[in-house]
């Protein structure tokens, strides 16, 4: 069992030319260190430039790293060329620590101060940063369309085996949270539009509200959303973790094209399913619509499909398949070029996940807005 | 195995620079690894041992010079092609999510047209190779260190490479483990004429096993020693390298 610890206590004496010395008594350890050092570095601040001449030693009855680490910093921060400060005194254990935890000279002693950045040279580097973001995507792009170009010209090359469990898990084991989600928000907006379209005698209009929203935006978006929300953070963590694994790296070795073996399985899963999902959120958005329109406009159900098949066009379809075809090679290639550049363990993981889907979100949103612009010149 | 160059080099390195960012941590590397030897790399922390590896394997680009296995330049790597050697990673780099079989097994399905059931037969007989018959079935999460380490020979050796290249392979295993992997290695080297490059700084290993070694410094940027490991401990003036194989404190 140890002894009980001693506290550290300081006296201070005056020595010739206006000088101090500082006589230590007790213990200095991590534990006393943190009560009564403050106090001692306080005391040695306080004091002119160079007036601190020496620590007396005699009485420090026990000298830890921590208490060596702190006095040699110390007389490093408070000694100047002219005037450097001694250690006396010390017992043979605690010189035996202070030799351990010498500095070859003063400066090591002292942890660096962190530099702070002008902030011009932070907003510069956050350009240069963005520039050589671009470029990477751009490279990974172009890296992506070369693995295509080979998969065409030696098909045997890509992981086709993993597709239909891939597609399993993007696409059907989806299929339960897409239907409620789908349903719900159909609800919703027919709950909020129900009212206003009432007031104007309008409620038989719910229809097309319902469906021209469902088919060309909503079903589409909210499925990618869910899709960014479930596969492409998976996707992302499942490679970020085999990339800090070292398993892409054994991938290469083997002269297997990560791209081929993991990116392109997941664009055709994930562009084969997630149009389907988005077909199935159109029809359940629309149910959900259909249940309001029943339940508090007075319609039948058989008015409001007769009518929703009236507002759709095919070209409202074709909209929003094919975004969402888009959506998903998009959720694709932003979460697996997020994975495979993976840095830094764990962390690096869960920072590459939270990136993916954050940038994801960002696309689906932007990538709307083009394809919306495109289809509505087309009509 | 592909027949090697006459004049008995495998690997033939000149010139080589390699960093990161363009910034060379060892520079004007030449060096020849001989066919059927043992050859080590080595060197203290952070000398860019396992960097080199990276190169030597193509999995990094160097800033400067060639690296020729068995006669053929390996920058840029070559596509669609099984590659003429096996590597062994540092941590095993096996496959988290496939079985010990399905691991050895992969490199086999990709670049050969034997049928399933010869394939599985093949991966078997790596693993018994090895040491892990009887553990075909368990996932690398399932198995100790040692044993994921002695898989991911298995699976380096699949193709029948004459060329394997190992980083660390016996860190972190416990003596007896670590001699049995140094036997294992012998065999492959001595029964099969597998050239063997291995990075390692376990003193043991490097005298049992190494017919031929390069010893890189952080300092010097390069090669500071190269020959006969035994010959280099009783016969190197250079204090470094007199330090390094006698276990020798800086100063000392």
């Amino acid at each position: 069992m140890r002894a009980a610890v001693t506290a550290l206590h300081l006296e201070t004496r005056d020595v010739a030319d206006g000088g101090v010395e500082f006589l230590l008594r007790g213990e200095l350890t991590l534990a006393t260190a943190q009560t009564a050092w403050p106090k001692v570095v306080q005391r040695a601040t306080d004091l002119p430039e160079g007036a601190l001449r020496r620590i007396d030693l005699t009485s420090v009855e026990r000298l830890d790293g921590a208490g060596a680490a702190a006095l040699l910093a110390l007389r490093a921060r408070t000694s100047t060329p002219a005037r450097p400060v001694e250690l006396a005194g010390a017992r043979p254990e605690a010189l035996q620590m202070l030799q351990l935890y010498g500095c070859p000279s003063q400066h090591q002693c002292l942890k660096g101060e962190p530099q702070q950045m002008p902030i011009l040279e932070q907003v510069g580097r956050e350009v240069l940063g963005l520039r050589a973001g671009f470029v990477e995507i751009v490279d990974a792009l172009g890296q992506l369309c070369v693995a295509i170009a080979r998969a065409v010209r030696r098909p045997g090359s890509v992981a086709w085996r993993d597709v239909p469990q891939l597609m399993e898990r993007a696409g059907a084991d989806a299929v339960p949270i897409i239907l409620l989600i789908n349903f719900l928000v159909g609800f919703i907006i027919a709950l909020q539009s129900a009212d206003q379209l009432r007031q104007f005698g309008a409620s038989i209009f719910l229809a097309d509200l319902m469906g021209i929203s469902l088919t060309r935006e909503l079903a589409g978006l909210m499925t990618a959303i869910i899709v960014a929300g479930r596969s492409g953070a998976a996707y992302a963590a499942e490679l970020g973790t085999m990339r800090v694994n070292e398993e892409i790296d054994a991938l290469r070795s083997l002269g297997l094209d990560p791209l081929r073996q993991l990116v392109l399985p997941r664009v055709v899963a994930l562009t084969a399913v997630v149009p389907l999902l988005t077909f199935l959120a159109m029809v359940i958005g629309a149910l959900g619509g259909m249940l309001v329109a029943v339940t508090s406009l007075d319609l039948t159900p058989t008015m409001f499909a007769t009518r929703l098949q009236a507002a759709i066009r095919p070209l409202d379809v074709v909209e929003g398949l094919t975004k969402s075809g888009v959506f998903a090679a998009a959720i694709t290639f932003i979460s697996c070029h997020r994975g495979l550049t993976t840095r830094g363990g764990a962390a690096g993981v869960g920072r590459s996940t939270t990136g993916a889907v954050v940038t994801i979100l960002f696309h689906l949103i932007a990538l709307d807005a083009v394809m919306s612009t495109l289809f509505n010149l087309l009509r | 195995m592909q027949p090697a160059p006459q004049d008995g080099v495998k690997i033939r390195v000149r010139g080589l620079t390699i960093g990161y960012g363009g910034v060379p941590i060892l520079r004007d590397l030449d060096f020849d690894v001989h066919s059927r030897g043992i050859f080590v790399i080595l060197g203290g922390s952070g000398c860019g041992k396992s960097t080199l590896l990276r190169h030597l394997t193509g999995l990094q680009t160097p800033i400067a010079g060639s690296i020729e296995i068995a006669g053929v330049t390996r920058f840029p790597p070559p596509v669609d092609e099984p590659p003429p050697f096996g590597v062994s990673f540092q941590t095993g780099a096996l496959f988290g999510s496939r079985t010990l079989l399905e691991n050895v097994a992969l490199p086999l399905q990709k670049w050969t047209g034997l049928p399933a059931p010869d394939i599985d037969n093949v991966a078997f007989a790596r693993l018994r190779l090895v040491g892990l018959g009887g553990f075909e079935n368990h996932l690398p999460a399932e198995i100790s260190g040692g044993m994921r380490k002695r898989a991911s020979i298995a699976r380096a050796l699949a193709l029948e490479p004459d060329l394997l290249f190992l980083d660390e392979p016996s860190a972190g295993l416990d003596p007896i483990t670590s001699v049995e992997l140094d036997d294992l290695l012998t065999t492959l080297n001595r029964s099969l004429g597998v050239t063997i490059v291995l990075v390692t700084h376990e003193l043991e290993s490097i005298f049992r096993i190494g017919t031929d070694c390069i010893m890189l410094d952080r300092d010097a940027l390069g090669i500071i020693a190269r020959g006969d490991p035994r010959e280099l401990r009783t016969d190197s003036s250079d204090p470094r390298v007199h330090r390094f194989f006698n276990r020798l404190p800086a100063g000392a």
